[in-house]
Parts: structure tokens; sequence; C-alpha cells
């Protein structure tokens, strides 16, 4: 009885925080080091903010500052993350605003401090800040399980698993979807398949990625040289139309955001004798 | 013999893809099973150990394997028996258990996880009435198994080689 008229007494709130946080918060991470994250979350963001979504990508990588090089963006770097957690500047003034795409945003990581200085509930406050600001907020997670993982996780509410077809890269994903919340559903993204390595059996095919970790498939992405020309050049490929990685890259922010498009899988370049006997046709096609 | 394998393994469809994904289905089980490997070893030969108090078996040929099923790992054991014991030298299931502190017992299953579920028995795997031989004539399979954390199962599955020459005969089992 006295419970409820406490209840009656206690006042609404005037404005509920969860409900001002519209946005999603996607973490991107993979256990393993070096299987693709960085990229992942470079080009999806921008495929995203191509897409015409208000997008912010946060380093949660503190100490191994990468995702301003990958995005070309690291000479506007001035403050970072860890300002931001300890208040040292605002949060506005912190965010990069991309130089092709206004939608775009980047909070890099600090390059100069440990990921032991991030402050769990700080980060946490600050995802569901960015989440009342963006429609997406994509988390680039640092490689390993520890502190810096957790940081990474702690305000978001999805995760997507990047995984090459490698046996310790599968392992590793695996053990991080189990460290993940249990209500979550963790969405994969294979990187770097060769399928002509596929064909030829010598390499783990999608099929058998997913036969294993039993998780919903986001996309796959071709091992391309394209993409290192990319990040060689600070420029992501989502943002080529002519690239069939740009390709899927878009297709991923379309699932993402809530359009039902078919999964592009890469297949095996066409080999030379295929590639000649084309080229002749089209020739002589050409000439008729 | 070289010349024929070199051959083989040029026309093989299956590469090292295969290899990769027989590795990391084991990588996995263990992991799934939070048990090390020298922890199987041990719970493998304390499982032999037990099964050869009630009968003879060929320890030699006895296959301890672990399958991946939608929701759970299943771990099959074929161990042929060669004959059975006579009663007179069966001990009582409490008289000489193996010790209780061995390595396989407290970190294989935490004991507040422990649920029994009545979920059905394990099948056998396929392949098993042909390891037993004679179409599995008089094979009779003793299946027991321990619902484990998660819905991890323990299926034992012990396979008679032959006709059971004397001492006592199998009961069947449900």
């Amino acid at each position: 009885m006295a419970l409820q008229e406490l209840r009656e007494v206690q006042p609404e709130p005037l404005v509920p925080p969860i409900a001002r946080a519209a946005g999603r918060a996607i973490v991107i991470t993979s256990g393993k080091g070096g299987v693709g994250k960085t990229t992942t979350t470079a080009n999806v963001g921008a495929a995203l903010a191509a897409r015409g979504k208000d997008v912010v990508l946060v380093d949660a990588d503190v100490g191994l500052r990468n995702l301003d090089i990958v995005l070309g963006l690291e000479n506007r770097v001035r403050y970072h993350l860890l300002d931001v957690l300890e208040k040292k500047v605002e949060l506005e003034t912190a965010l990069i605003r991309d130089k092709r795409n206004e939608r775009l945003h980047l909070l890099a990581a600090a390059q100069s401090r440990e990921k032991e200085d991030v402050d769990t509930d700080a980060m946490r406050a600050l995802i569901d800040r960015l989440r009342a600001q963006f429609e997406f907020v994509l988390i680039d997670c640092p490689a390993g399980i520890e502190m810096g993982f957790k940081n990474a996780i702690a305000g978001a509410q999805h995760a997507i698993v990047v995984c090459t077809p490698e046996v310790a890269a599968v392992r590793d994903a695996d053990r991080v979807v189990g460290l993940l919340p249990a209500d979550w559903r963790p969405e994969l993204i294979i990187n770097r398949l060769r399928p002509a390595l596929v064909n030829k059996g010598k390499m783990l095919s999608v099929e058998d990625v997913d036969a294993i970790l039993r998780l919903p498939l986001l996309g796959v992405i071709a091992d391309e040289p394209a993409v290192i020309v990319s990040t060689n050049r600070g420029e992501p490929l989502a943002l080529d139309p002519s690239s069939k990685t740009g390709a899927a890259y878009r297709a991923i922010a379309a699932r993402l955001a809530g359009e039902d498009v078919p999964l592009p899988v890469p297949r095996p370049e066409p080999r030379l004798l295929a590639k000649l006997g084309a080229l002749f046709s089209r020739s002589a096609g050409g000439r008729a | 013999m070289v010349m024929f394998d070199f051959f083989k393994s040029l026309f093989r469809k299956e590469g090292s893809s295969a290899t990769a994904k027989e590795r990391l289905r084991l990588v996995l089980l263990s992991d799934h099973l939070s048990l090390a490997p020298h922890v199987v070893e041990a719970l493998k030969s304390d499982l032999l150990a037990v099964l050869s108090r009630y009968v003879e078996i060929d320890a030699a040929l006895a296959d301890v394997t672990f399958e991946q099923r939608e929701h759970e790992v299943a771990m099959l054991a074929s161990v042929p028996i060669l004959r059975l014991r006579d009663e007179a030298a069966l001990a009582l299931p409490d008289a000489s258990l193996p010790e209780m502190d061995s390595p396989a017992s407290p970190e294989a299953v935490p004991a507040g996880a422990v649920e029994t579920t009545a979920e059905p028995v394990a099948k056998p795997a396929p392949s098993e009435p042909e390891r037993s031989g004679a179409n599995g004539s008089s094979s009779r399979r003793r299946r027991r198994r321990k619902a484990a954390k998660k819905g991890q199962v323990l299926a034992l599955a012990a396979a008679s080689s032959g006709p059971p020459a004397q001492g006592l005969p199998l009961a069947s089992h449900p």
C-alpha cells in the first residue's frame, strides 16, 4: 500500500533520456587483430553517410589511433575521445567533420594514452549522448577482450563481428560473441575472402564460417588490392561507384539502414583465357 | 606410392580448407566445453577406467569423439567390448570409483550449472554399426548422458565388437 502511494508521488522525468537517444550504437569487433575492423568501420560509415544518414564513427582503440588514417582525416585531429570523456573539451569541438560528406563525423582515439584510462560509465554516457544526435554511432573496437573491448561495447546495443576465413580469426570471433551480452544478436561480416582459393579448396568458404559461427550474415568482402590502395589514399572504397567491393560495403550499409537488399557474394575473377575470350567477342561484336 | 599420393594431392578437390575446418572444429569444441586438452585426455582415461570395471574393453581401439550439434556439443565414445566380467568380479558402484579430486571433475562442469533436462538421448554416430562389425548383430549400446551447462550433452555409446562369449549376458538397456 505504502509502495503504491510512493509511486503516485514520484514525478515523471521531464525528458526521458532513452527516448531522446534514437540512434543505433553499433560496435564493430572481432577479438583478433588485423582482420579489418577499422577498414570496415570507415567504409560502412562512409556508405551510410552517402545514403543520407547522420553518422559518427568513434575510434575506441585508445593508444593506437587508426580510423582517422583510413578516412584521410589525420590532419584534422585536434582533440580526442579522452578529452571529451574527461571534459577537457566540448563534444562538438572534438568531433571532426569528414571532408567529403558533412553527415559523416569522427571522434578520434587518443594516441598517447592507454585503454585503462577510459572510464566505462563516462563512455556509456557519451555513446548515449551521440545516439541522441546521430542515427548511427559506429564504434571501432580494439583487438583483444580486455578493458578496451569492455569500454567499446559499454554504450552499444548491437555488434558487428568481423572475421576472416582463417582458423584463428573464427576462433576469436566465436570467443568474442560469447563475451557480448546474451540478448544481442551480433551480425557477421566475412572479410578478405579469396573466392579463387575457396574454389580450389584452399580457404574456408562463407558456408564453412557460417556453419561454425551461426550468426546472421551481414556481408562478405573480397580480398581485393583496391582496398589497400584506398587505405593508402585515405579514401574509403565504399565511395567508389565502380568498385565491386565498394558495392559490397554499400549493400551492408543498405541492410543496416533496414533495406532488404540481396547479399553480394564475391566470385572468382575470370581466368586469363576467359578474359581474352570476352575481349575478343566484345571487339568482334563492336565491329559487326 | 609417393607418386600416387602426389597425383592424388593434385586432383583432390579438398585442399587445406578441410584441414582448417577440422582444426577449427576441434579447437572450438574444447573452447566450448571449457576443457583444456589435457583435461579431455584425463576424462577419456577415467571414462575407460570406469568402463573396464564392468566389461573388458579394448582400450587401444577405443574412440572418443566430439560432435558439434545445433545447440550443443555431444561426446560419443565407441569402445569395443571384449567380454563381460563375472558378477563376482563386479565392484559396487561406489566402492572403487576413481578419486573425485582427479583433474577432470572440478573444472569440467561447475557444480552450480549442472542441470538435468528431459531431452532425448543423443543418437550414436552413424559410423558406429560398421565399426562394431557383424552387422551389429549382438551389439548393444549403453548410453549414458549427463546434461551439462548450456545444454551441452555428454552421450556415451559403448559398442561390443562381437557376441559375448562367456560371463554375464548384456542386459538390454532402454
